[in-house]
C-alpha cells in the first residue's frame, strides 16, 4: 500500500498526474475528433461527389485498419508530413511533433472516423418536414442550420457520442508506445522500478475505469439534459 | 513513393498474416464459450450469478484491452504460486498470455451480443413452443438459438472486425503479427506510408472479407424474411 502513498516514497500522485495527462489527451483529441467528424459528415452528405468520396475513403480505412498502425504513422511519419507542409509555406527548419501532439492527432483521426458516421446519422434523423417548414418561412441557410439542425443534431448525435468518447478514451492508452507518460506508460515505469507489475496494472485499470465510468455518468445527465423537452410514452 | 520498397515489404508482412488469424480465429472460438456462460448467467435469476456476470462485463469493457493484455502478460508473473504451478509453461509464453486476454475481452463484448440476441426472442414464440410440449432443451434449440443467432449476427460481425484490429496489440508484448512486423519495417526502413499502405492493405482485406461473409450468413438465415421468389418457370428436360 504505501507504494501508492503520495510524496518521494509512492507513486501515487504520479498515477495521479499520469491520469490527468490521459485525461487531457483524450480531451483534446475528442474536440479535433468532433471537428473531423463534422467536417467528414458534411463532405458525405454533400453533393460534390470527390468530398463525398475523399469522406468514404477515410471512415473506410480508418475504421478498418488497427489504431495501432494509424499511430505508428503519425509517430514515424508526423515530423515529415508536417515539415513537407511547412516546406511549401517557405519554412525549410526541422521540425518535431511531441508525443502529446502524435497522440492527439492520431486518436483524434479514429475518433473521428466514428463521429462522422454518427454525426451523418444524426443530421439524416432531423425530420424532413422541419427543414422544409423553415425553408417555406424564407429562413436563411445560416440561421436554418443554427435554430433547426444543429440543436436536433446534437441530441440526437449525444448517444452516439458518448460511446466514441468511451472508445476516444481507451484508445488512449495505446499512445503510450510514442511514450508520452499517461496511466499505462506511468504504470509501466512505476512496474519496472519496483517489481510490482500486477498491482500497478490493477490500479492503471482502476483509473480507466473510474475515467469510463464517471464520464458514462455525465454523458446519461447530458442526454436527459438534451431530451428534457421531449415526451414520450412511459 | 518508394514502390520497390512496397514490393519488397509485401511478403515479410504476409508473413505476419498466420500468427494475427491464429490470434484472431482461436481467441473468438474460446471467445463464444465465455460469451455464452456469461450470458446464461447473466439472465439467470440467482442474484449471485447475474451480479457476477454483470461486474465481469462492466470491468472488461471499462477498461482498455492493452491494460487487460499488460496485466496477464506481465502482472500475473508476480505471484510465486501462479510461478510454481503447471499454468505457468503457458502463461510465461506471450502468445497464450495475448490469447487469454482476448478471450477474456470478447467474452464480455460477446455476452452482450448474445444477451441482446435471446432478449430479442418474441415471447409469444417461446409460449406457443410450450404450448405443443417441447422441452426446454429442445425449445432452445429449435426455437431461442436460431433466432438470437440470427438476431446477434450483424454485431457479431462488428466484434469479429475488431477483433482484427484489436490482434495488432499482441505487438505490443513481443509477438510479430502484421503490425508487429510493420513497426520493425518502419523502423528500419523510416518509409512510414508505404509500409502503412500495405499493412493497411492486409487489414482491410481481412475485414473486407469478414464484412462479406458475415452479410452471406445473413441472407441465408433470414429465408423467411425475403420476398417470395418469382414463380418458377417450367423449363423442359434437357435445355438446360
Amino acid at each position: 500500500m504505501e507504494l501508492l502513498s503520495f510524496g518521494d516514497q509512492g507513486w501515487g500522485d504520479e498515477m495521479l498526474r499520469a491520469a490527468a495527462m490521459t485525461l487531457a489527451v483524450s480531451l483534446s483529441s475528442m474536440a479535433l475528433g468532433l471537428v473531423f467528424g463534422a467536417l467528414g459528415a458534411a463532405a458525405k452528405l454533400s453533393s460534390i461527389a470527390p468530398a463525398r468520396w475523399l469522406a468514404e475513403g477515410y471512415t473506410t480505412v480508418v475504421r478498418g485498419v488497427p489504431e495501432l498502425l494509424v499511430i505508428y504513422l503519425l509517430f514515424f511519419g508526423g515530423s515529415g508530413a508536417v515539415m513537407f507542409v511547412a516546406a511549401l509555406f517557405g519554412y525549410h527548419g526541422y521540425v518535431e511533433l511531441n508525443a502529446f501532439t502524435i497522440g492527439t492527432l492520431a486518436i483524434g483521426a479514429i475518433c473521428g472516423a466514428y463521429a462522422t458516421e454518427v454525426i451523418r446519422g444524426a443530421v439524416l434523423a432531423v425530420p424532413r418536414g422541419e427543414i422544409e417548414a423553415a425553408q417555406a418561412i424564407g429562413m436563411p441557410r445560416r440561421l436554418m442550420f443554427r435554430r433547426i439542425l444543429l440543436p436536433q443534431v446534437a441530441r440526437f448525435a449525444l448517444p452516439g457520442l458518448g460511446n466514441v468518447w468511451q472508445f476516444t478514451l481507451k484508445d488512449t492508452a495505446l499512445i503510450s508506445v510514442t511514450g508520452l507518460v499517461e496511466i499505462m506508460r506511468q504504470a509501466h515505469i512505476a512496474a519496472g522500478s519496483t517489481r510490482q507489475p500486477f498491482t500497478f496494472y490493477v490500479v492503471a485499470a482502476v483509473l480507466y475505469l473510474l475515467l469510463t465510468t464517471f464520464s458514462n455518468h455525465g454523458f446519461q445527465r447530458a442526454e436527459s439534459w438534451a431530451n428534457r423537452g421531449v415526451r414520450r410514452a412511459s | 513513393m518508394n514502390f520497390a520498397l512496397m514490393w519488397d515489404s509485401t511478403p515479410k508482412l504476409l508473413g505476419g498474416l498466420v500468427l494475427t488469424l491464429e490470434l484472431v480465429a482461436l481467441s473468438l472460438l474460446l471467445g463464444i464459450f465465455v460469451a455464452v456462460g456469461l450470458a446464461l448467467m447473466r439472465l439467470s435469476s440467482y442474484r449471485a450469478l447475474s451480479g457476477f456476470a454483470y461486474a465481469y462485463v462492466f470491468v472488461f469493457r471499462g477498461t482498455p484491452l492493452l491494460v487487460q493484455i499488460f496485466l496477464i502478460y506481465y502482472g500475473i508473473g508476480q505471484f510465486e504460486a501462479i510461478r510454481d504451478s503447471f499454468l505457468w509453461p503457458f502463461l510465461r509464453e506471450p502468445f497464450w498470455c495475448a490469447i487469454l486476454a482476448y478471450t477474456l475481452n470478447t467474452g464480455a463484448y460477446t455476452s452482450e451480443i448474445i444477451r441482446g440476441g435471446i432478449e430479442s426472442v418474441p415471447f409469444t414464440q417461446i409460449e406457443a413452443a410450450r404450448a405443443c410440449g417441447m422441452g426446454r432443451l429442445l425449445l432452445f434449440r429449435r426455437i431461442v438459438l436460431p433466432i438470437a443467432i440470427r438476431q446477434a449476427l450483424p454485431a457479431y460481425g462488428n466484434e469479429i472486425m475488431l477483433m482484427v484490429k484489436a490482434s495488432s496489440l499482441a505487438s505490443t508484448i513481443t509477438l510479430m503479427e502484421v503490425t508487429g512486423i510493420a513497426r520493425s519495417i518502419i523502423s528500419k526502413t523510416f518509409a512510414p506510408v508505404e509500409i502503412f499502405i500495405v499493412a493497411g492493405s492486409i487489414y482491410l482485406l481481412i475485414n473486407f472479407a469478414v464484412s462479406h461473409a458475415i452479410r452471406r450468413a445473413e441472407y441465408r438465415l433470414s429465408a423467411h424474411l425475403r420476398a417470395p421468389p418469382t414463380p418458377i418457370v417450367a423449363v423442359p428436360v434437357g435445355v438446360h
